[in-house]
């Protein structure tokens, strides 16, 4: 039963990581990415992580994912990403070989290597108590100053995110450095009057 | 005969599969936004390695550990999505291969 729950899974996500990296329009693409978070929350499942299953399907396929189909739509930048032209010579077959390599090298570790280390003595895993009230006991006393921390580093996201992506009032827009960046296609337009 | 349950090895080599996809998805791709799904894609397989020992090594640790490294994916979208759009405004397109103002 494991078995076919795990395949199961595992397709899911294969198929979707395949998605995130074959689709050339990025809404696929993000579709794709939902995709293999669902099929990852199922094997956390699978494995006694009832907590972060639930986690998983909230944040990252709920927000992280929406928050990347709301950038694209805002932006307009769901025209499809032209596949056929390679930017560097011989890119995509550097970069699949080394994307082989690192799966290689990852399963001959598996593989090859024994599970080793200690089994845990600080916080192990009882089977009597809901998942999610484990976790929070050991959230709270073990890994508390971790905590604390994580939130300070959420406030600096937000308010990073806020200075990158809010609107400059007229005073603060740098204009000269505008000019300096044209678009491409700008400046054969300003090449063309100056030879005329 | 397969064994009644999936080997810890069977998660560990999916992971390493979606790791590896992930890595290959951000040396390829070119635009900015499916850069960065890649990289959620490589800190996924990894979440499916930390769950896998915490099961095997019979550790809590493991499964808090992919707590905070949600926490600080969440945090690491936000601001790149900001640094996107920032860029959209002012250059009308996220290609990676277009931002090479610092080449020399």
């Amino acid at each position: 039963m494991e078995w076919v729950v795990f395949v199961l899974g595992a397709l899911i996500c294969a198929l979707g990581a395949f998605g995130v990296v074959t689709r050339s329009n990025p809404v696929h693409a993000a579709l794709s990415l939902i995709g293999t978070f669902f099929g990852i929350a199922v094997l956390f499942i699978a494995q006694d992580a009832e907590f972060l299953a639930a986690v998983q399907v909230i944040v990252y396929a709920g927000s992280i994912v929406v928050l990347f189909l709301f950038v694209i739509m805002l932006l307009g930048v769901d025209t499809a990403e032209d596949l056929e032209v390679e930017p560097i010579t011989g890119q995509r077959t550097a970069a699949v070989v080394a994307g082989v390599a690192i799966a290689a090298v990852l399963i001959f570790v598996v593989v090859a290597g024994a599970i080793t280390g200690a089994t845990s003595s600080a916080a192990p895993i009882d089977t009597d108590v809901a998942n999610p009230v484990q976790i929070g006991r050991v959230l709270f006393t073990d890994y508390l100053w971790a905590f604390e921390i994580t939130s300070i580093l959420l406030v600096i996201a937000v308010v990073g995110a806020v200075t990158l992506a809010r609107h400059r009032p007229d005073g603060m827009v740098d204009d000269e450095l505008v000019d300096e960046l044209p678009a491409p296609a700008v400046v054969a337009v300003d090449e063309g009057e100056v030879a005329t | 005969m397969l064994a009644s349950a999936p080997p810890p090895e069977a998660y560990l080599v999916l992971s390493a599969l979606l790791f590896a996809a992930g890595a290959v998805g951000l040396l390829v791709r070119r635009n900015a936004l499916i850069m960065f799904m890649c990289i959620e894609l490589m800190l996924n397989a990894v979440n499916l390695t930390f769950v896998t020992y915490a099961r095997e090594l019979d550790d809590l640790g493991g499964q808090v550990t992919v707590f905070f490294v949600l926490v600080v994916a969440a945090a690491e979208v936000v601001v790149g999505l900001g640094i996107v759009v920032s860029i959209f405004r002012r250059r009308r397109n996220a290609t990676a291969d277009d931002l090479s103002l610092l080449k020399g």
